[in-house]
């Protein structure tokens, strides 16, 4: 298979044009559940980055020895492999981040973001470039999920990644750290995301 | 190479070989990781022993008593260390049920007279930046040297004598609620070691 | 009196969207109608429970006497799927008036993490038991419809209101679900 692909869009357009939080509203749930401060954020990010990319590979190695009618279920067993791997990964070396995650780390499975693009993409693309997909997508996902941690972490705490901005006492919107926060600040991001996206592609 | 056709016999191979060799990852991953998970869990309660005791220069990881209560889910962990043969402390976990999110749970360490050390938190899944604070040195410090006999173990809505946290009275409920457990246990256990 | 209280809290204290993030996909996609956002959540009621059933019976039976548990996820992951596929040609055979009301929604909640969220929380209950955990699953999935019509009926509503151009689509849908949130966080304390 000759790729016809150009690698450097194809690995820019999950930062920018796809990018699966802000455009593609993909995966919402660790989105808005873990994004309590900018390191959980980061490490979900990370986490998902990982499945993501090892899913790619395999599927679109694999592709052609699954009949299409059982691809779905294949594809599900793949992801939950690598999710249980990640899992027990976190808990022997990260515990700390391991029980910060919580539930949200099995839930890693039913991310849209990853069936999606071992579908949409490596299911009909070769290796490399679903690597590429993989990474320009996660990586994606984690800046998206950073910067909504830290900005929540930044208004409800005065922190960003534990580093303390404010004096001690200073008073700080907690509510930015509660559930109704993370759909606020999100809404607010995908705003600015918007409007600066649609400033560089005019 | 073409795509596999859709054959029953095809779909079924394709679905067992995949499960197979998951099965066989996991498996393997599981066996990887099992000792540094467990070094995990217990390289944290080693810590937090050398948080709330005293110096001692004993194991008291080797030598724990478990005790059944109807209070908590688990049983009550009880340490004691020993420095040159001289009891110097007791460290005794203590949960409660009754955190905002569910458990919270705490190794107090207590001098032989009763007295609070230290106090460490084990497991809680408190809301972050609220009740999560009870981590922090601004809590922790109204609890050391205190005992519990003269120093009512309730937050001050209730009439004892604990600042809640800010926006968390239920966390800090949880929280006074696991330390009293352990000073109970200690009380009644003190003597008998 | 221990279920009224998972119940309550369940349904409007622990709400599984608006404080607990689970099944976020469906209550953003599924809910410019309040009509099919009752659909959804009857199907996710109908496969919630089953699977939470399943699941449990499968972790406490199988998985963890035969020391396996780790396999949790895929397990119950594949349990889901297969459990969605049989209810639509079930329902299809069974009752096709409940197949044509729920049919369209029963593929989408394969990647409803709700099932899934709900399946392995229903595990850690406390002195768990079948009863309990199929309760909490219904409880959980009422809350999961509460949710969803509530937003589906307010955004009904915010079809004829004068949005600034910015806010139009996904964020005015955010924080629409963010004040939604902050009124449950009302109930905080409740149980």
């Amino acid at each position: 298979m000759v790729s016809k692909i150009n690698q450097k869009e194809n690995f820019i357009k999950g930062i920018v044009k796809e990018n699966p939080t802000f455009v593609l509203l993909l995966g919402m749930c660790p989105t808005l559940g873990v994004t309590t401060s900018a390191f959980n954020g980061f490490g979900m990010g990370v986490a998902t980055l990982f499945v993501l990319v090892m899913s790619n590979i395999v599927v679109s190695l694999v592709k052609n020895q699954i009949p299409s009618k059982v691809r779905i279920p294949a594809f599900i067993i793949i992801i939950a492999t690598f999710v249980t791997v990640v899992e027990m990964v976190l808990e022997a070396f990260v515990p700390f981040l391991y029980e910060q995650l919580g539930i949200f780390i099995p839930l890693i499975v039913v991310n849209c973001i990853i069936l999606g693009r071992a579908e949409a993409f490596a299911s009909k693309n070769d290796v490399f470039s679903s690597i590429i997909d993989a990474f320009g997508m996660g990586l994606g996902f984690v800046i998206a999920l950073t910067i909504l941690g830290a900005t929540r972490e930044l208004l409800g705490n005065g922190s960003v990644f534990d580093f303390k901005l404010t004096s001690e006492n200073a008073n700080t919107f907690i509510i930015f750290i509660l559930p109704p926060g993370a759909f606020i600040a999100l809404a607010y991001l995908t705003v600015i995301f918007n409007k600066l996206t649609s400033k560089i592609t005019g | 190479m073409g795509k596999k056709k859709d054959t029953f016999f095809n779909m079924v191979i394709s679905l067992l070989v995949i499960t197979v060799v998951s099965g066989f990852l996991l498996g393997y991953v599981n066996d990887l990781t099992m000792a540094p998970k467990a070094k995990a869990r217990l390289q944290k309660k080693v810590n937090a022993l050398k948080i709330v005791l005293p110096k001692f220069d004993n194991n008291p990881v080797e030598n724990v008593k478990r005790v059944k209560s109807e209070k908590v889910k688990d049983s009550i962990e009880i340490y004691t260390a020993y420095a040159n043969k001289n009891k110097v402390g007791i460290a005794v976990t203590g949960s409660s049920e009754k955190g905002f999110n569910g458990l919270v749970k705490l190794m107090i360490g207590f001098k032989p007279n009763g007295d609070i050390q230290d106090i460490q938190i084990l497991d809680q899944k408190e809301t972050p930046g609220l009740g999560t604070k009870m981590t922090k040195e601004k809590f922790l410090k109204q609890f050391r040297g205190k005992n519990p006999s003269t120093y009512k173990l309730k937050v001050k809505k209730d009439g004892g004598d604990i600042d809640a946290l800010t926006g968390a009275t239920i966390s800090s409920r949880a929280f006074a609620e696991s330390v009293q457990i352990a000073y109970d246990e200690f009380v009644k256990t003190i003597d008998s070691i | 009196m221990e279920y009224i209280v998972i119940l309550i809290a369940a349904v409007f204290v622990n709400n599984i969207v608006l404080s607990q993030f689970l099944g976020i996909c469906p209550f953003l996609g599924v809910s410019n109608k309040v009509s099919t956002s009752i659909g959804m959540s009857g199907a996710v009621l109908f496969v919630m429970t089953i699977a939470t059933i399943v699941t449990y019976l499968l972790y406490q039976y199988i998985l963890v006497p035969a020391g396996l548990d780790y396999l949790k996820t895929i397990s119950f992951i594949l349990v889901i799927a297969a459990l969605v596929q049989m209810v639509e040609i079930m329902l299809k055979k069974v009752s096709p008036p409940l197949y044509k009301a729920l049919g369209v929604f029963l593929p989408l909640i394969t990647t409803n993490c709700a099932v899934l969220g709900v399946a392995i929380l229903a595990l850690g209950l406390e002195n768990g038991s079948l009863l309990k955990a199929t309760f909490f699953a219904m409880a959980n999935s009422l809350g999961f419809a509460l949710a969803l019509i509530l937003f589906a009926s307010i955004k009904e509503h915010l079809e004829l209101a004068n949005i600034p151009k910015g806010m139009k689509g996904v964020p005015i849908n955010l924080l629409v679900a963010g004040l939604l949130s902050l009124a449950f966080l009302g109930f905080t304390g409740l149980v």
